[in-house]
């Protein structure tokens, strides 16, 4: 079962050098291996458990209470990369 | 006493000590910092140690106690796990991608610790992101086990689990996802409590996998663990995901009659390669247990091994999902600083929930997560709780993990079961091995059954309390 690392390091937002490529292909796989015991369990009409606390429906009022809001300097006091109290980053539309 | 030593002191006895005005909250800070310069060096529990600031607490602290002021933790020096979130103070979750992270706000645990008027004297060492059972993967260096420093302190909460065993704190707190709270504590020989899931709010923990991780203590005793669990758990707005059930008094309710309690054991659990030393430890427990009034009760389970590939699974699934925040956009450094378990782990995860692959891996590890919760809902009908060791091995020795494709998964086979099914569970030490390394063995109930759970525990150690194994202590 080969794994497409390339792709798959894609969707995760990884950059891998091809080393990291050549190894990781190799540890998913054993990986993948391992799990495949899995399969030994049968599951039909069993329903997936996403959380195991039973609770449903937990609310709050849509309020922006002051105590769960941060300034935004307080915001913004984790990058250099800022410019008029904004994030600032990389661009993605590009003028050609 | 002598004031030197009081960083050896139980937080029941600390707490006692200070109200009783028999040493000051600052003589104590003083005792653990001294402790921490003589033994950071060898075991590297820390990553962040708050000096001046506890101090200055310390001083502010013994002010209070003078005016008369009661709080449950008033004074006392606390270790935090680096993954949660504290105001002010670097919080790095043993990543380089965090280096340089301050977080604006407190996790839950650590604003109720500070009402409760604990002192945080630092951040503990981790395994990075908690991805491990070892604290060697951290970017800041492995912690060392204190009972012997070519040994690994277990982790991912190594570094909590290694300050408490060389008393550089009063006590610590930790997480677990599946066994990074009982498998350190384990290796090192202290009490360590993975509540169940929803009984301690997760927010501000920095997260791994959200459908498991469990903030809980690592103490010196198991009075201390319920001390430290009446202030931290309870329900929280900020996360929808802890339980309304009321806080109960876990430090007055741990005592209680063995006669009639069912104790389940199952032979699963005694894996094919299990340490001679730890089975034989655990079975001697037992007997114990049996002696004083307990009925041990054969329980067939699920093998653990169905439960290591779902928990590979579902948290790697759930870590890849966890970990895409960290682009270094608006805190941390970039995904390239991400070191190799933390990218195995998003690797996998990404693949198990990618298009074509999703219902074989995520949502068939799922189905099986029902299988598991029934399977312990069973046992729950003919036991009250369940009895096993805790980890398979004693401490590893430096090293183990290297080029490992699933150390931690593996590791935590006998752990992984219990918290898949969001249970309590606790770990407290039986004794050392020949070798001088710690042996633990764990306990584990139903939902919400710390109460439980912790007077089992507390039964078992006051019956121990004069085995000769517990008047030592690491030779650091």
């Amino acid at each position: 079962m080969k794994i497409n690392v390339p792709h798959v390091a894609k969707l995760a937002n990884l950059a891998l050098t091809s080393a990291e490529t050549k190894k990781f292909e190799k540890q998913l796989e054993e990986t993948i291996n391992y799990v495949d015991s899995l399969n030994e369990i049968k599951t039909k009409g069993i329903e997936p458990t996403s959380q195991v606390t039973g609770l449903e429906n937990v609310l709050r009022e849509d309020i922006a209470g002051s105590e769960r809001i941060l300034s935004q300097e307080e915001a913004l006091s984790n990058t250099k990369s800022t410019e008029n109290g904004l994030f600032k980053i990389k661009g993605i539309l590009n003028e050609e | 006493m002598a004031n030197i030593y009081i960083n050896k002191l139980t937080l029941k006895s600390s707490i006692e000590g200070l109200r009783r005005k028999e040493f000051s909250s600052l003589e104590l800070i003083k005792s653990c910092l001294k402790q921490i310069e003589k033994t950071e060096g060898k075991i590297n529990a820390f990553v962040t140690i708050c000096k001046k600031e506890t101090l200055e607490q310390a001083k502010e602290a013994d002010k209070k106690i003078k005016d008369g002021i009661d709080l449950p933790l008033l004074g006392i020096p606390i270790a935090v796990k680096d993954n949660f979130s504290t105001k002010g103070i670097r919080t790095t979750a043993s990543s380089r991608v965090l280096d340089n992270y301050i977080p604006p706000f407190d996790s839950t645990v650590v604003a109720k610790l500070y009402k409760a008027g604990a002192i945080i004297l630092g951040k503990t060492n981790m395994d990075a992101w908690a991805h491990g059972s070892s604290t060697e993967t951290s970017d800041y260096g492995a912690t060392k086990n204190p009972w012997n420093i070519k040994h690994l302190p277990g982790g991912s909460s190594g570094g909590s689990a290694a300050a408490v065993a060389a008393d550089e704190c009063i006590a610590a707190i930790g997480s677990e996802t599946a066994g990074s709270i009982r498998q350190p504590a384990s290796w090192c020989g202290v009490v360590g409590l993975k509540p169940t899931y929803g009984r301690v709010s997760r927010y501000g923990v920095i997260a791994m996998g959200s459908s498991l991780d469990s903030p809980g203590p690592i103490t010196k005793t198991v009075e201390d663990g319920a001390i430290i669990l009446e202030v931290i758990a309870g329900k929280d707005p900020y996360d929808a995901t802890t339980s309304p059930k009321s806080v109960e008094n876990y430090s007055l309710k741990i005592t209680k009659n063995l006669k009639g309690l069912k104790i389940g054991i199952s032979r699963e659990y005694f894996i094919k390669g299990i340490d001679k030393e730890v089975e034989e430890s655990v079975k001697q427990a037992i007997k114990k247990l049996e002696k004083a009034g307990a009925e041990i009760v054969d329980i067939k389970l699920m093998d653990p091994q169905y439960s290591v590939d779902v928990y590979t699974i579902i948290q790697r699934s759930e870590v890849s999902s966890n970990l895409a925040r960290y682009d270094g956009i608006r805190f941390g450094k970039d995904r390239t600083e991400f070191g190799e378990e933390a990218k195995r782990r998003i690797m996998f995860g990404t693949y198990a929930l990618s298009s074509g692959y999703y219902d074989q891996y995520y949502n068939k590890a799922s189905k099986v997560r029902t299988l598991i919760i029934k399977d312990f809902e069973r046992a729950f009908e003919k036991v009250d709780v369940l009895i096993a060791p805790t980890s398979p091995s004693l401490a590893l020795p430096v090293g183990s993990t290297k080029g490992a494709a699933m150390f931690g998964e593996i590791a935590d086979i006998l752990v992984e079961p219990s918290s898949i099914a969001g249970l309590a569970g606790v770990n407290i030490p039986i004794g050392l091995s020949k070798s001088r390394l710690p042996i633990g063995m764990q306990i584990i109930g139903p939902q919400f059954s710390e109460s439980l759970v912790l007077s089992v525990a507390r039964e078992y150690e006051q019956l121990t309390q004069n085995e000769n194994w517990r008047k030592e202590e690491p030779n650091l």
